[in-house]
């Protein structure tokens, strides 16, 4: 077949990142976790900041992200990720250094961590993927999910009264001084792929620069939580997510070009 | 006319049949194949490689980076 013989490597347009390992992802079918660590496999890969990065895995379904992408890494305890990162950025100041939490680890048990090392304004970055749920331990509420959602222990929806209401804790961040970026992007089409891409980009850069602090908030999909397929996930997330999310910049203190 | 060609090849053994990419792709394709790989999941194929433009949404779009996309001048 003619389209067979343009299989040679100078044609490829895309492909996994080199950063990324041959190691299969745990990770569910279709899950938005996956699509960022693609992400920022690529971005550091085109910083060219491989020999310079430390990671900071959360506790939760990213608990093994150092598997994934071929860079040094240092597990924090639960919700501890942003304490970790302070702590390296001191001792490291010319490295990059970001953690990577979900909303269980970063919204809940680690909501001191997160608001101090943010209001600290050292120059890290936090990649926080929010799924409004705990995904790795069987789909419960976490302190984002969505009012009247359905959760393993919230089976009839989430009620104010009884559990209060969705943290955003990027509308929180954006009002520290120590923070120079906050944004909240998508991963459920390529446009908002390309532009959760830029802003991750975006977040190093001003890392390297010595900015600030950087919140990149990903509004992301739990397909085995909120027991949905991949698709459908990523519909419901633009349908119900996104109205209380909205996604774009909500600081930016940096002119970029 | 479409300018380029293009085709892509899947990593069947770490596809695990999300179907996003089949979704995504705006030529519609890409379909999920009857056969399973050695983790049970129904892998993506590209049964027709005469239409693809090598426009990379696909690749883009997979969670688990499995797929190469290669695109040429027609
Ligand atoms: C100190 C401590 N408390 C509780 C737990 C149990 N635990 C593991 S993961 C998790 C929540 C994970 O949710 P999230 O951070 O949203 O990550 P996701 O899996 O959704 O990506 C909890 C409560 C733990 N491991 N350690
Ligand atoms: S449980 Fe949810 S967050 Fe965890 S890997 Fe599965 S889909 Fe992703
Ligand atoms: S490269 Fe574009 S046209 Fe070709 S299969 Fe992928 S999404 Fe479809
Ligand atoms: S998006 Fe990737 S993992 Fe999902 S079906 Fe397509 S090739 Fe397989
Ligand atoms: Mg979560």
């Amino acid at each position: 077949m003619e389209s067979i013989n343009i299989k040679s490597p100078q044609n490829i347009v895309y492909a996994k990142p080199r950063l990324m390992n041959d190691t299969n992802m745990h990770y569910c079918p279709g899950c938005g976790h996956s699509v960022v660590h693609k992400l920022v496999a690529e971005i550091l890969d085109e910083m060219g900041v491989e020999e310079k990065t430390i990671g900071i895995c959360p506790v939760g379904c990213a608990v093994f992200a150092y598997r994934y992408v071929d860079i040094d890494w240092i597990e924090a305890a639960h919700g501890r990720a942003p304490a970790c990162a302070s702590a390296l950025k001191r001792l490291w100041p010319d490295h990059l250094i970001f953690t990577y939490q979900g909303d269980g680890d970063l919204a809940c048990i680690g909501t001191a961590e997160t608001i101090q090392t943010l209001n600290r304004g050292d120059s890290i970055t936090i990649i926080f993927i929010n799924n409004a749920i705990y995904g790795m331990t069987g789909g419960q509420m976490a302190p984002t999910t969505l009012m009247g959602m359905k959760t393993s222990t919230c089976p009839y929806g989430r009620q104010a009264d009884l559990h209060g209401f969705p943290l955003k804790i990027s509308d929180i961040a954006a009002t520290l001084e120590g923070t120079c970026y906050v944004t909240r992007q998508a991963v459920n089409t390529v446009g908002n792929i390309r532009r959760a891409r830029k802003a991750i980009r975006q977040a190093f850069e001003n890392s390297m620069q010595g900015r600030g602090s950087s919140l990149v908030e990903i509004v992301s999909t739990c397909s085995a939580g909120w027991k949905m397929t991949p698709d459908q996930s990523n519909q419901w997330l633009a349908d119900n997510m996104l109205p209380y999310y909205p996604l774009g910049d909500l600081k930016n203190t940096v002119d970029n070009k | 006319m479409a300018k380029y060609r293009g085709v892509i090849e899947v990593d069947t053994e770490r596809c695990k049949g999300c179907n996003l990419c089949a979704v995504a792709c705006p030529l519609h394709l890409i379909e999920l194949s009857t056969r399973v790989n050695h983790h049970g999941y129904n892998y993506a194929v590209q049964p027709d490689q005469t239409q693809c433009n090598g426009c990379s949404t696909c690749g883009i779009v997979c969670p688990d980076g499995c797929i190469t996309v290669y695109r040429a001048e027609k």
